[in-house]
């Protein structure tokens, strides 16, 4: 399974690239394999404050619909727009043109609470 | 099949019901073979009176029905199959809703039209939810002049307090107050959802959609344009006039009266709104070996996957009634539909010229296209009266607004394709008669 | 227009891989693909259906309330119509035309008498606010319906106006908030829903503004009630209960449940989709339950119509009845019946629709119920549960049965030992089951049994009937462990195969594009 080793994993199957204050979230390949092929995802507004954990979106395959988690707490700065038009690039390329939103992190280090590629691939059972 | 289970009785596949809660039966009379039930029930049809000169409108139509429509509608390949859960057995249904989807989408002018809701009261309802849950506000504005019962099916569906509707009010002509309607949106702590209009109202007055779309609009609001589906062949439709959704009665398409249903709840709307149309819709895609095929599509907003985050409970509901009107609308064809639209105006104008020359007018000024309100003295009584003269004689609109005294002697009424002159003719001689006797 | 024409044969499948039994393949539908209305349509075509009005007709309309854009209908023949929409009924499968075990959805046979009832002129024809003096037939028919319903449920007092399963839940839930708020007690705003309930329960609750508090269930199917008295409290409203449950199981420890329920003054509202399975058996009201609805397309055999019209009527108790929508039918001293006037009923909680209801479906109903009689509805399930659990023991040979039995009208069936074995899913095992002429059951639904079927035979299936699916079901089994890409691959034999629904959702296209024929609305 692609777990890419340089990531933060959640148990809700988001992952989190640090870059200093500022993160990247998206969803992992393990779980855009489990939706199947994704057909829309709802975006929340940039400038919304989340907390860890909180829900900020819904992502919809053919046949089910999933909460988003925030892995870590912070500002929502950036959402990916070309999901609109693209939402099959989760599923395509989960962990580049498949990100999702862009966070001001509350406290950068609680990405430390977060899995390691090991940690996550072990979840995952693969 | 006891014998393969190996059980004696049949009881024993009910121990599992707590003996305390255990019913001993149901206390209803033997059941009958088909020849006595015939009996019974031709019995009961005959009791009632549907033999009468009927001007009777308000939201319900008599039609002329084509008859190719039963034809279709009594195959049981179409009434005894479910909901097209396996799309490889279910093209039959699916097709006719896209095709059901199309028409009602050219007829209203709006796009996305679901595969229907239960009435159109209840699409009434679910269309001003819609609105709160676009903009984000909670407050309706509605004609007084849009069918009470809709209005009454909004309040209950509103009744939990967290949003509001208000009722506009309406001039001497008919129409809606579009001054009552500024003032209202001009309300800065207090935004407004959406605005719904009736069309013909429910007096039978054609309101000024297109400038209650405009001031709707400028506020911020999602404006709704109640309609007839019939009346749109020759009407402005709802795309036209600049709505956001449109909703309706059905049942002028191809279904029969039926003393209240079922009918069918038509609902369209934009592009833009296409996530937060409730219920079904079929879309058309390929199959693997890139045949054209037709399936239930954005399922993923519906309660049995989203469950208590979904927009509506609703499921699946009137696609027998669709079809009725797919049928229709195939028969009657776009002439056709403007013809039943023009001769119901046509009669219309028929009636009240012949109501008028013995004394009988108009209620308000507003211009109409098949239904209008006169002004009886002592409606009530002539209704009644009437009846045992052959004549059903509209609706006494005190029964909708009791409070309002400006309508306390007004019956509504109404003329279709289906109406005669020997109806007019024997209406207008009753009510002259009745009000020769009367003075 | 080739492709629509292109036959199941033509997608390089042989004969082979087509089931075949005694009688030769068995198709579930056949028929080509049809064109659509619009492809159909040619400028003029039509049948004569009303006079022309004349000229003048629309001269009272103001110009700026006119059309003015074209009304691009189709424009087709007679003949053309009656020969679409036959076609495209071919494209079906139905319980007309053979056995359809969709599980939750008591597929059962629709009585031609109940259709010829309801299309008695004097039922069809009657206008919905038609002065009582003109409707006693109807009306009648109504209150005596009520009147049956709250019998069978062991209620007090039962609306006809819901137009659906959802639509009475939602209407139930109203009532309870009424009754409720009627006794001043506002602060109960949650609802408690087991984790094996239809989608529409949680949903009604949200839809009446109440939150969902989710229980699990236990082992053996039935609700933990541990879990459900922790859930329990001053909050609770209301607890809506499937019972028996989806998964085919009566609730054992509904006398602890709903004592629990009361205690916690909470109110018990039960779904009565799954009522098929114990008419005569087990009367919710009779037990406790406050307030349920029926699905009259369910158990009392109105047609399902591809997707409604339904019926749901809500039957309540004394507590609730006061709260009912109105108009209900009444019964007045002299004999005649009439509906309720306007403020008569002034706790009612309004109207859930126009009119009183759907009517149509309300006469079929009863006819039903005149057919059968109160021991013949008792033998309805008794024939229901007999069936299903026949059905239950053969399909066991090969497939898993998560909970012991005797089930009630419906049970589940798990493929994932099979999923395990072959990775065939219970996807490919319903598509499948098409190719051998039949329909699939409720698939991955409830959603607490991984890879499950639900199947629900019904009462009006013969015992060849059962043996039958029984047999293909087991077949696709093999089927499975000997060629599975072949599972993988159905249905076969089709007009068409599986669909890219991806697409279809991510691109929706809702609608053909408008008929050029007809650009000028009419002549003039």
């Amino acid at each position: 399974m692609d777990v890419p080793a340089g990531l933060r994993y959640s148990d809700d199957h988001e992952w989190l690239r640090a870059d200093g204050a500022d993160g990247t979230v998206g969803i992992t390949r393990y779980a855009a394999d489990e939706l199947g092929d994704v057909v829309f995802v709802e975006l929340p507004k940039v400038g919304r404050s989340l907390t860890r954990g909180e829900t900020f979106g819904v992502i919809e395959s053919v046949k089910t619909a999933s909460d988003l988690y925030a892995p870590v707490a912070g500002e929502v700065i950036e959402v990916n727009g070309a999901l609109a038009g693209a939402p099959d690039l989760i599923n395509t390329d989960p962990y580049a043109a498949g990100w999702i939103i862009r966070l001001r992190l509350t406290e950068p280090a609680e990405a430390g609470l977060l899995k390691d590629a090991d940690a996550y691939r072990a979840l995952i059972g693969g | 099949m006891l014998g393969a289970l190996g059980i004696e009785s049949v009881e024993a596949l009910f121990e599992d019901i707590p003996a305390s809660v255990r019913a001993t039966g149901i206390d209803l009379p033997p059941g009958e073979p088909e020849l006595v039930l015939q009996r019974r029930m031709s019995g009961l049809a005959a009791r009632n009176r549907v033999d009468l000169a009927s001007f009777l409108g308000a939201g319900v139509y008599h039609h002329h029905l084509p008859t190719t429509v039963d034809t279709i509608l009594s195959r049981g390949e179409f009434a005894s199959a479910y909901t097209p859960y396996q799309p490889e057995i279910s093209q039959g249904t699916l097709q006719t809703i896209y095709e059901y989807q199309s028409m009602l989408a050219e007829l209203t002018g709006l796009p996305v039209v679901s595969a229907s809701h239960y009435d159109g009261a209840a699409a009434t309802a679910e269309a001003a939810l819609m609105t709160i849950r676009a903009t984000g506000r909670d407050r309706v504005l509605a004609s007084r002049a849009i069918h009470r019962h809709y209005l009454e099916t909004t309040q209950t569906y509103f009744s939990d307090g967290r949003h509001a509707l208000e009722e506009l009010p309406t001039l001497p002509d008919g129409t809606t107050d579009l001054d009552a309607l500024e003032a209202a949106l001009a309300d800065p702590h207090r935004p407004v959802a959406g605005v719904l209009l009736g069309q013909p109202n429910a007096f039978g007055v054609l309101e000024p959609m297109a400038r209650a779309a405009t001031l709707a609009h400028a506020a911020g609001a999602l404006f709704v344009a109640v309609v007839e589906p019939v009346s749109l062949a020759v009407l402005a439709s709802p795309g036209e006039i600049g709505a956001d959704i449109a909703v309706g009665e059905g049942q002028p398409l191809g279904i029969a009266p039926q003393y209240g249903g079922p009918y069918l709840g038509i609902l369209a709307a934009t592009q833009e709104l296409t996530r937060q149309v409730p219920g079904r819709l079929v879309g058309r895609t390929l199959d693997v070996d890139g045949r054209r095929a037709f399936v239930m599509t954005l399922r993923a907003r519906e309660q049995d996957i989203r469950r208590d985050r979904a927009a509506s409970n609703i499921c699946t509901n009137q696609a027998l009634c669709a079809l009725a009107a797919t049928v229709y609308l195939a028969t009657i064809g776009p002439h056709g539909l403007r013809d039943v639209a023009a001769s119901g105006a046509a009669n219309a104008r028929r009636l009240e010229s012949a109501l008028a020359a013995v004394g009988v007018r108009r209620v308000h000024s507003g211009a109409y296209l098949n239904e209008f309100a006169v002004r009886v003295p002592d409606a009530a009584a002539v209704h009644a009266a009437l009846l045992d003269e052959g004549v059903l004689a509209g609706l006494p609109l005190v029964r909708w607004y009791p409070d309002d005294p400006a309508l306390t002697d007004a019956l509504l009424v109404c003329a279709t394709e289906v109406t005669t002159d020997a109806d007019i003719e024997r209406f207008a001689s009753a009510v002259a008669t009745r009000m020769t006797v009367a003075a | 227009m080739t492709t629509l024409q292109a036959r199941p044969t033509d997608v390089g499948l042989s004969e082979r891989d087509t089931p075949e039994g005694s009688l030769g393949p068995r198709r579930a539908v056949g028929a080509s693909l049809q064109p659509t209305l619009a492809e159909l349509s040619v400028p003029g075509r039509h049948s004569d259906q009303v006079p022309h009005p004349p000229a003048d007709a629309l001269a009272g309309i103001p110009a700026d309330q006119l059309r003015g854009s074209a009304l691009g209908l189709p424009e087709v023949s007679e003949p053309q119509v009656i020969r679409h929409f036959t076609n495209l009924s071919h494209l079906n499968y139905s319980v007309d035309g053979g056995f359809y075990p969709l599980g939750s959805c008591t597929m059962k046979h629709n009585p031609r008498v109940n259709e010829w009832s309801a299309r008695l002129p004097g039922f069809a024809n009657l206008h919905p606010l038609a002065p009582d003096a003109l409707a006693q037939g109807s009306l009648t028919l109504l209150w005596e319906l009520q009147a049956m319903l709250s019998e069978i449920a062991g209620m007090h007092a039962t609306t006809l106006q819901p137009a659906a399963g959802a639509h009475g839940e939602l209407t139930g839930i109203l009532l309870i908030r009424a009754y409720h708020h009627g006794r001043g007690d506002t602060a109960r705003d949650e609802v408690i829903v087991p984790d094996s309930s239809h989608g529409t329960n949680p949903a009604t609750a949200s839809m009446a503004g109440f939150k969902t508090v989710t229980v699990r269930s236990a082992p053996d199917g039935g609700v933990d009630l541990d879990a459900l008295r922790a859930a329990l409290g001053p909050r609770t409203a209301a607890v809506m209960l499937t019972n028996p449950s989806t998964l085919g199981l009566f609730e054992r420890r509904i006398v602890e449940l709903l004592d629990a329920t009361h205690t916690a003054g909470a109110l018990a509202y039960m779904d009565g989709a799954n009522m098929n399975a114990i008419l005569g058996r087990f009367k919710p009201g009779a037990a406790g339950f406050d307030v349920m609805h029926f699905n009259l397309h369910k158990t009392f055999s109105t047609p399902h119509g591809g997707g409604g019209p339904g019926a749901g009527p809500v039957a309540v108790n004394e507590r609730l009845a006061p709260f009912l929508p109105g108009p209900l039918a009444v019964r007045d001293a002299d004999g005649s019946c009439r509906l309720e006037v306007t403020g008569e009923r002034p706790t009612s909680i309004g109207r859930m629709r126009a009119y009183q209801g759907s009517v149509g479906v309300l006469v079929r109903a009863y006819a039903y119920i005149r057919t059968h009689g109160g021991a013949g509805l008792r033998l309805v399930s008794d024939d229901a549960v007999l069936a299903a659990n026949y059905l239950r023991q053969r399909v066991g040979e090969a497939y898993e049965l998560p909970f012991p039995g005797p089930c009630k009208h419906e049970f589940v069936a798990t493929a994932k030992p099979l999923r395990e074995a072959t990775g065939v899913r219970t996807l490919d095992v319903a598509k499948r089951l098409i190719d051998h002429g039949f329909h699939p059951p409720t698939i991955y639904f409830p959603l607490l049994v991984e890879e499950c079927l639900l199947i629900e035979p019904t009462e009006t299936e013969t015992l060849e009937d059962l043996d039958a699916f029984a047999d293909a079901l087991l077949a696709v089994h093999r089927e499975a462990h000997e060629r599975p890409d072949l599972l993988h691959e159905a249905p076969l034999t089709t007009p068409v195969r599986r669909l890219d629904e991806a697409t279809a959702a991510r691109h929706p296209e809702l609608k053909w594009r408008p008929v050029t024929g007809a650009q000028t609305p009419c002549p003039q």
